[in-house]
């Protein structure tokens, strides 16, 4: 069983604010769900050819800057929480 | 006076070339049914009905000069995880509850070009994340032929929709079945395209190495004619192919069909077993060949798939953070503001995934997990490719049970990842593969998987299309 203090470590990592209650069904999902996964112990140690990919050069364009498209920004700053002046705030972390 | 919602985009084509109805007649009437039926079945997350009926009238104008095409003034659905300029996406999170796309996916403006009314957005799990349709943050999908069952998901109301007649065809995504579980929970056909072959540009991404968008519509034909207009390279999605569709002549007589001896062990329900079995008997009949394979890695697919996805989502889902977008709660330092965000602004599944991920990638566990689930990935693409070189598709069941009792597997997360078992390879491996109904088990539809090798839809879309009328 995957321990309290564990599933609160990987939920800090996380970012996510858990209640008691979630802690402890997080507890149960979790164990059971890496139980299942112990599977994998069982593949054979299978030698595996190497997997044909598409060229890198299809997946890469020219380092050139493209126009920006207009109302774009605006509308993903329209987007944020909190704002001003066309920025997003953020919280001091200084 | 005929039915309109119950035409296929075919029937609608013709019948708006004649002069039969308008685009706005279409409209209408698909507004009516949403009006009548969805508070029943919650397939939609949203509908703006002055933007479906302002896209009708400019396709009815269009339509009034002739020479148009197949998709112009065709009333459809989209899964609220696809952005739609101005209007709301959601992803079926709260933490999204009232955010506006700023701007459109490609599929989208592909699709607006060639003249569809969107008529609204669908509802689905939470940032695509189930086979259910109910981790939705706004409740479940329910199913058109059992309203006391799930739809299946992630795609539910896509699913839902195009089978009760409230849209055309929709589009879903499918990163581990969500196209296909829910086409063979409805009885609709849903294809999951090769991986590439449909830009993500503008879908909120969940596991992005599995992602793809695709077609949920009444028949054959239409997922190809729909399939045809949204595939294709895009600049803004690295990973998009250069994409030409062509005829492949494919015919049941004479074509290789593998099937494969470890989708039909225990777990299958006898009754699903049997519809399947039954419609690979059919295209036996045709005079298709029919080749037991093998794929074993199958029986390690589905673990290796619950690791690759949570770690990739837990990523892709860190940009939720109350600074950008949605939901942002009030916190004293910045990681308050983090903390308290995501922890009230994520359902339930969506947290179990991004804490697996989030696990499997930390210190100490990522070999055992991460790096393990990548050779077991590059192992299912071999077999499948091994597999290719004896035969030209593979036929075998999409789910192991028909549409599930709303609530029957919530309780148990395990219990509802096992359900994926047959579906996932195909998205680890980046093939493409379609659901089409294959039979019913009283009222509950059952779905035929037919996957094929990459970019080979032609081949599939042939094959189902046979299949549909044997």
């Amino acid at each position: 069983m995957i321990s309290k203090e564990e599933v609160e470590h990987i939920a800090k990592l996380a970012r996510l604010e858990l209640t008691e209650k979630e802690v402890g069904k997080m507890q149960k999902d979790l164990t059971s769900i890496l139980d299942y996964f112990n599977l994998l112990k069982n593949v054979p140690d299978v030698k595996v050819a190497s997997v044909k990919t598409s060229k890198t050069s299809e997946w890469m364009r020219g380092d050139q800057e493209k126009p920006r498209i207009s109302g774009v920004a605006e509308k993903l700053i329209a987007g944020a929480p909190d704002k001003k002046d066309g920025y997003i705030k953020v919280k001091t972390i200084l | 006076m005929i039915d309109l919602t119950a035409l296929t985009i075919k029937q609608a084509h013709e019948g708006l070339k004649d002069k039969k109805f308008t685009s706005v007649d279409l409209t209408k009437a698909y507004l009516a049914n949403i009006r009548k039926s969805d508070k029943d079945l919650n397939a939609f997350l949203s509908v703006d009905e002055d933007f479906a009926l302002r896209q009708a009238e400019q396709a009815d104008k269009k339509i009034a000069k002739g020479d148009f095409g197949m998709l112009m003034g065709i009333p459809c659905a989209i899964k609220d995880a696809i952005m739609v300029e101005g209007q709301k996406c959601t992803a079926a999170s709260k933490i999204l509850e009232n955010y506006i796309a700023p701007y459109d996916a490609t599929v989208i403006k592909k699709l607006q070009e060639a003249g569809v009314v969107i008529l609204g957005k669908t509802n689905l799990d939470e940032f695509a994340m189930g086979g259910s349709g109910e981790n939705s943050a706004f409740g479940p999908t329910k199913n058109p032929h059992d309203k006391t069952r799930i739809a299946g998901g992630s795609s539910s109301g896509s699913g839902a929709c195009v089978a009760a007649n409230e849209a055309c065809f929709a589009l879903g995504s499918d990163t581990g079945g969500s196209i296909r579980m829910p086409a063979s929970n409805c009885g609709v056909v849903g294809l999951k395209p090769t991986y590439g072959a449909v830009s993500r540009y503008g879908l909120i991404a969940f596991a992005s190495s599995l992602d793809q968008i695709g077609p949920i519509t009444k028949n054959v034909e239409d997922a190809e004619i729909v399939f045809k207009a949204i595939c294709g390279k895009d600049p803004m999605d690295a990973t998009s192919s250069d994409y030409k569709f062509d005829n492949s002549g494919a015919k049941l007589k004479g074509l290789k069909i593998g099937v494969p001896k470890e989708y039909f062990v225990k777990g299958i329900d006898p009754k699903v077993e049997k519809i399947v079995k039954g419609a690979i008997k059919k295209a036996e009949d045709a005079g298709a060949k029919i080749i037991e394979i093998s794929l074993p890695s199958v029986e390690f697919a589905l673990a290796c798939y619950y690791i690759v996805a949570p770690c990739e989502a837990s990523a892709n889902l860190a940009r939720f953070d109350g600074i950008k977008y949605g939901l942002s709660e009030p916190g004293k330092d910045l990681l308050d503001v983090y903390l308290k965000s995501k922890g009230h602004g994520f359902g339930e599944e969506v947290k179990r995934r991004i804490m697996i991920g989030t696990y499997a990638l930390s210190s100490g566990y990522y070999d055992a997990y991460y790096k393990k689930a990548q050779e077991v990935r590059q192992f299912i693409k071999q077999d499948f490719a091994r597999a290719f070189e004896k035969v030209d598709l593979i036929f075998c069941p999409v789910s192991p049970v028909p549409a599930v009792k709303l609530g029957e597997k919530t309780e148990d997360p395990l219990s509802m990842y096992l359900m994926d078992i047959y579906t996932v390879s195909v998205n680890m491996a980046g093939l493409p593969a379609i659901s089409i109904p294959a039979g019913k088990i009283g009222d509950l539809p059952v779905g035929l998987q037919i996957i094929g090798n990459h970019f080979q839809e032609n081949k599939i879309l042939a094959i189902a299309e046979q299949m549909e009328k044997a």
